[in-house]
């Protein structure tokens, strides 16, 4: 091991945690602000897992540490979620038709 | 990067790429690849039933929206300690690196009390609901569905606290006496992590997005 390029990815490490840590705090603070907003539902849950995906990315990538692994341990994990979660909102769909036959 | 990864499988392994495969692919040991596998298919499963909420939620003409600001202070503040506890388990982690046992289990104590702190400040929220009527099976705005979703989702991510808050204690104890080292500190790390991460979808998907305004 090089002991001190080691300490240098380290230290530098450890200012990326505090700023993707303060970045988590902020946006969370943004999330609560969005919730006592009169927007629409759709545009609010767009916006808030718009910013819990990239909450999300942040801690997966630094807290996780992911970002300083090979890039083929990421490559074999997150596409075959991705396919996974996808997959599941095939369904999805089926919710409004439920909800029209609601109404009705 | 490229540097690192070959130190730890070495030329004489003959790979010229990362994709070359060979005894190690990954360059990590298997006990970490093993908990990213769990964690893939443990998010699939905070996946499904986040699905299956969103999904109950669609389909329901009105869902109640029953968090006052005092509950969606609480959420917010059960937030910023999951968060804080994700930065003490990078210290335990960093500090295990540094080969210092003690500090490392330290930290993994900070780490664990923040857990205990989030079971406390959920269950509090908990028993107010429960308090008010709201049940698995009913409630008194009339849409059943939302405490077996509440109740459902909640519970299953406050098991993953807990379980994490015991498994944490286990490794801070076996670090301290020499029974672990510090790959094993880093893979309770990765568990703890993805706790932080679920919460980040079930705090605005089941709190603000119910918070009673006005």
């Amino acid at each position: 091991m090089h002991e001190a390029t080691e300490s240098a990815h380290v230290e530098s490490s450890m200012r990326a945690i505090f700023t993707v840590w303060f970045s988590l705090l902020g946006l969370t603070g943004v999330e609560v602000f969005l919730a006592y907003q009169q927007l629409e539902l759709k545009l609010m849950l767009a916006l808030l897992m718009g910013l819990s995906l990239i909450k999300a990315s942040l801690i997966v990538a630094y807290f996780m540490h992911l970002r300083y692994e090979r890039r083929s341990l990421a490559f074999t994990l997150i596409p075959a979620l991705i396919f996974v979660v996808g997959m599941m909102f095939v369904i999805f769909p089926d919710s409004i038709r439920i909800l029209m036959m609601r109404v009705k | 990067m490229a540097s690192h990864a070959q130190e730890i499988t070495g030329p004489e392994l003959g790979h010229e790429t990362e994709w070359s495969g060979g005894a190690n692919p990954y360059a990590i040991p298997s006990k970490k690849l093993g908990m990213w596998l769990f964690i893939v298919s443990d998010a699939i499963t905070f996946s499904a039933i986040l699905i299956a909420y969103s999904y109950t939620r669609t389909s329901t003409e009105v869902w109640p929206r029953p968090f006052p600001s005092a509950s969606i202070i609480n959420a917010t503040v059960m937030t910023l300690v999951l968060l804080t506890s994700s930065v003490t388990m990078v210290l335990a982690v960093r500090a295990a690196k540094m080969g210092f046992r003690s500090r490392a289990a330290g930290w993994l104590v900070a780490t664990l009390m923040g857990g205990v702190l989030f079971d406390v400040l959920h269950l509090h929220e908990w028993f107010g609901l429960i308090h008010e009527g709201v049940t698995p099976w009913s409630n008194p705005w009339g849409t059943p569905q939302f405490g077996a979703t509440f109740f459902g989702l909640t519970g299953l991510h406050m098991t993953h606290v807990t379980i994490g808050v015991v498994y944490l204690a286990i490794v801070a104890l076996g670090t301290v006496r020499g029974k672990f080292n510090a790959d094993d500190v880093e893979v309770s790390g990765l568990y703890w992590h993805f706790v932080d991460l679920v919460w980040m979808f079930i705090f605005p998907l089941v709190y603000l997005l119910s918070a009673k305004i006005g």
